[in-house]
């Protein structure tokens, strides 16, 4: 019989690892909060850079579950380390155990009402990376229904590089998705003006300057470089946004329709709160603390526990889907090597 | 506008306000700006409504007003709010209340210094002793007067004799309300719904049936700024300030503005003068201007008193308009009689902005 | 009216809502290139009239997308075309300037 491999979390982490650990041979078991598999994937409509349907990449991955147990809707309600591995008790009241034990924890989505002078929740033409997604998506959204777009913002690092929202870290995947979403938003209102609010652009991935470059040639997106200061609502029933126009020099507004804010990534706290029942190491970010970061990302501190995807920090989807790979042979590895 | 989302906020950012015996320390300079807002804030809180409110002649300025125009260093500033303490210590009373949102700011900011720095705390001490033989004890609470009608809105709801209802149309008055800066923006969780959408006046208009209106310009400061008013060769700027608002609000056709601070009513009114003599332009309707009150005023008006006694007709802005909408009775003939009937003389009338 | 020794201060907000874009509207039909331009001030540091002239096509390019007139800044370019050799996006910049002066000269 062999030795379960506890994972846990189902996004995209977790699925290519499970996917991978159950082709070597071994037998993963899936724990995840939500009533499905894919993480903030399954929220998201298309990904960069190739604006594929998030669905597809899913699609792709779910084939390769087949035998892997999985617990949907479950949390772990207590991680214990024995000598031979992990214990948990599951919130259905199940218990588990793994030699092995894997974090595909991931992320939680910033919660763009903190940054109050945005007006998230307050004003109905705000709202998030993820609210736009889920409307590519759905199509249903109250905020955005049965209104001509003709002037929309994004602004960037909504949560991210800022001390006072907690979260000094760059959240590295939210410039390319505002250029993304802004494009999509240009092809479904060709006639609307967009202007991206950005600190710094950060496009370092493959395609994504081609992006950038196609944003401003093909669409006419402005970029303005200067952090939005605060939102107000106009007696017309749309947003005005205050920035600073960096580039002269000068205080900038302009009325928008709609006001997208890019909500950044934020360490799981209940992750965090697992990682400190086996007393794992928390690097000062929040986030889990890999061995190195270097050669070690998907290593811990401790024996048989690993890494995949963003609960070591932030990620973008081939980097987490190149670490769950990875984790998943270091973790048959080490099976192999206790044996 | 999600009017819940603002609830959520409003309700992450309640304070704890107590419900009596308070120490009243009063303002440098609203006593000549608007000379009956702190008697009927005395009147009402304590007379009225029946709460234990204590001063002391032997009271001083708290030095915000020269700390923030660079005339005096902060440990100056804190000696003096030490010495306030003491008074209160020796009074017996353990929360503050401040008339002066400047006062409230210059509080919060020293105990706050404080609690970071306490060798600076020691110093003070020491400075205190040496000058005056005095000791104190820090408060437990420190409010800001509008914190408590705040507090007392509803009780002074259930005494309204007018309310702030357009009596013709039944419409409720749509309302400014303006935040002194040094109320929440220096440390938002020590005001009653924070920096970014203050409740503490809302609370009160919406108490008193008016409805609030959101502009753009609402978070904008009035432009008094210190130094920006004080030195003349920065006034231009500080008059901007309020026109900007001025500007902002006008589309929203507000009937009333309501404050909290000593130096926002006071610009808010008198720059729609100079802006009405430089620019030609007035705010209000048929050529008046938005009237602008204190919240010491707007609950004396809700309460029914004469508003000859509470002190509007030093206003630039005439408040009739607004007496008229609230079916407020008011007699234009004893508008220019001061304390025991004494003839306080008519001022000349501007060109630009019309008044009575 | 009254003179009180102070009045208004002019606002310096770029206000996006009033802008005026229909000179950039006009270059970007001749030079589509105009949308690449990214800020990087490669021109503007490479430029023989900024030092004593105040050239700098970066802040022409940027008046033109505020709707504010770059005519004063212009008029200092001396058209020696080195900042078409150093623009990384590859924007014909002594072209785009030239096609700039055509649309003045129409004016």
């Amino acid at each position: 019989m062999k030795e379960n491999v506890i994972i846990l979390g189902g996004g995209i982490a977790g699925m290519e690892a499970a996917r991978q650990l159950l082709l070597l041979g071994e037998r993963p078991v899936i724990v995840e909060r939500a009533d499905h598999l894919g993480g903030h994937v399954a929220d998201w409509h298309r990904l960069f850079p190739d604006k594929s349907p998030a669905e597809d990449l899913l699609e792709g991955l779910r084939p390769g579950l087949e035998g892997a147990e999985i617990h949907l809707g479950t949390t772990v309600s207590s991680l214990n380390a024995l000598k031979d591995g992990y214990n948990l008790t599951l919130s259905d009241g199940s218990k588990l155990h793994g030699r092995a034990l894997l974090f595909a924890t991931g992320f939680e989505l910033f919660a763009a009402e903190r940054k109050e002078e945005y007006g998230y929740g307050i004003y109905n033409q705000v709202i998030t990376n993820r609210d736009l997604e889920r409307w590519f998506n759905t199509g249903k959204d109250s905020r955005l229904s049965g209104r001509p777009l003709s002037k929309i913002g994004f602004v960037h690092c909504v949560g991210s590089r800022d001390l006072k929202a907690g979260n000094p870290q760059c959240s590295k995947v939210c410039c390319m998705t505002a250029i993304k979403q802004a494009i999509e938003l240009k092809e479904r209102f060709p006639f609307a003006e967009v202007y991206c609010f950005y600190m710094d652009l950060r496009l370092f991935g493959k395609k994504y300057e081609d992006f950038y470059i196609g944003a401003q040639r093909d669409w006419g997106i402005h970029f303005i470089r200067g952090r939005v200061s605060e939102v107000a609502e106009t007696l017309d029933g749309r947003v005005v946004v205050k920035a600073e126009d960096t580039l002269s020099g000068r205080p900038l507004k302009v009325s928008l329709d709609l006001l997208v804010l890019m909500a950044g990534m934020l360490p799981n706290p209940s992750a965090t709160a697992l990682a400190r029942q086996i007393r794992l190491d928390v690097d000062d970010d929040g986030f889990l603390r890999s061995r190195d970061n270097l050669a070690g990302i998907i290593a811990s501190n401790r024996p048989g526990v690993f890494y995949a995807g963003a609960c070591t920090g932030t990620k973008t989807v081939p980097e987490t889907l190149a670490e769950a790979r990875s984790a998943a042979l270091a973790i048959h590895n080490y099976l192999q090597d206790a044996k | 506008m999600i009017y819940q989302g603002k609830q959520k906020i409003w309700s992450d950012y309640q304070k704890e306000i107590p419900d009596d015996h308070w120490f009243y320390v009063r303002s440098c300079i609203r006593q000549n700006f608007f000379p009956a807002s702190e008697a009927y804030f005395v009147k009402v809180v304590r007379d009225l409504l029946g709460r234990d409110l204590y001063e002391t002649p032997h009271h001083t300025t708290c030095g915000g007003i020269a700390y923030h125009s660079d005339t005096i260093p902060q440990e100056t500033a804190m000696t003096i709010v030490a010495r306030q303490f003491s008074l209160m210590k020796e009074a017996g009373y353990k929360n503050l209340v401040t008339s002066c949102i400047t006062s409230f700011g210059n509080y919060c900011e020293i105990l706050e210094t404080w609690r970071e720095f306490p060798e600076l705390e020691a110093r003070i001490r020491e400075h205190l002793w040496k000058a005056c033989r005095r000791e104190f004890d820090k408060p437990e609470y420190v409010c800001h007067a509008s914190d408590v009608i705040y507090k007392l809105r509803n009780e002074i709801a259930a005494r309204a004799k007018f309310r702030l209802v357009n009596k013709e149309t039944g419409e409720p008055l749509r309302v400014v309300e303006h935040i002194g800066c040094h109320y929440n923006k220096m440390f938002p969780s020590k005001g009653v719904g924070g920096a970014e959408y203050p409740y503490v006046l809302c609370g009160m208009v919406e108490s008193w049936g008016g409805q609030v209106i959101d502009y753009p310009e609402r978070r904008h400061c009035c432009g008094f700024g210190f130094r920006q008013y004080l030195v003349k060769a920065n006034r231009g700027y500080s008059m901007s300030n309020s026109h900007k608002k001025f500007e902002s609000m006008e589309p929203f056709r507000p009937d009333m503005i309501i404050t909290n601070c000593p130096g926002c009513p006071y610009f808010l009114d008198r720059w729609q003068y100079v802006v009405a003599e430089t620019q030609g332009k007035t705010y209000g309707q048929g050529g008046f201007g938005i009237p602008v009150f204190t919240y010491e005023e707007v609950a004396g008006l809700v309460l029914g008193y004469d508003p000859w006694d509470l002190g509007l007709q030093v206003h630039q802005v005439a408040p009739e308009p607004l007496l008229d909408k609230m079916g407020v009775p008011f007699n234009p003939e004893t508008k220019y009689l001061g304390l025991n009937k004494k003839d306080i003389l008519r001022p000349s009338l501007p060109s630009g902005l019309k008044c009575f | 009216m009254t003179d009180f020794g102070y009045t208004l201060s002019r606002s310096s907000t770029v206000n996006l809502d009033e802008a005026d874009r229909s000179l950039w509207l006009r270059l970007e039909k001749l030079e589509p290139d105009l949308r690449l331009c990214m800020a990087c001030g490669s021109c503007s540091a490479s430029c023989t009239a900024a030092e004593l002239g105040g050239m700098s096509l970066r802040k022409v390019i940027l008046d033109l997308d505020r709707g504010r007139d770059p005519a004063p800044i212009v008029s200092a370019c001396m058209l020696c075309g080195k900042c078409s050799m150093v623009c990384p996006r590859g924007i014909n910049t002594r072209h785009l300037i030239l096609s700039l002066c055509r649309i003045y000269e129409k004016k």
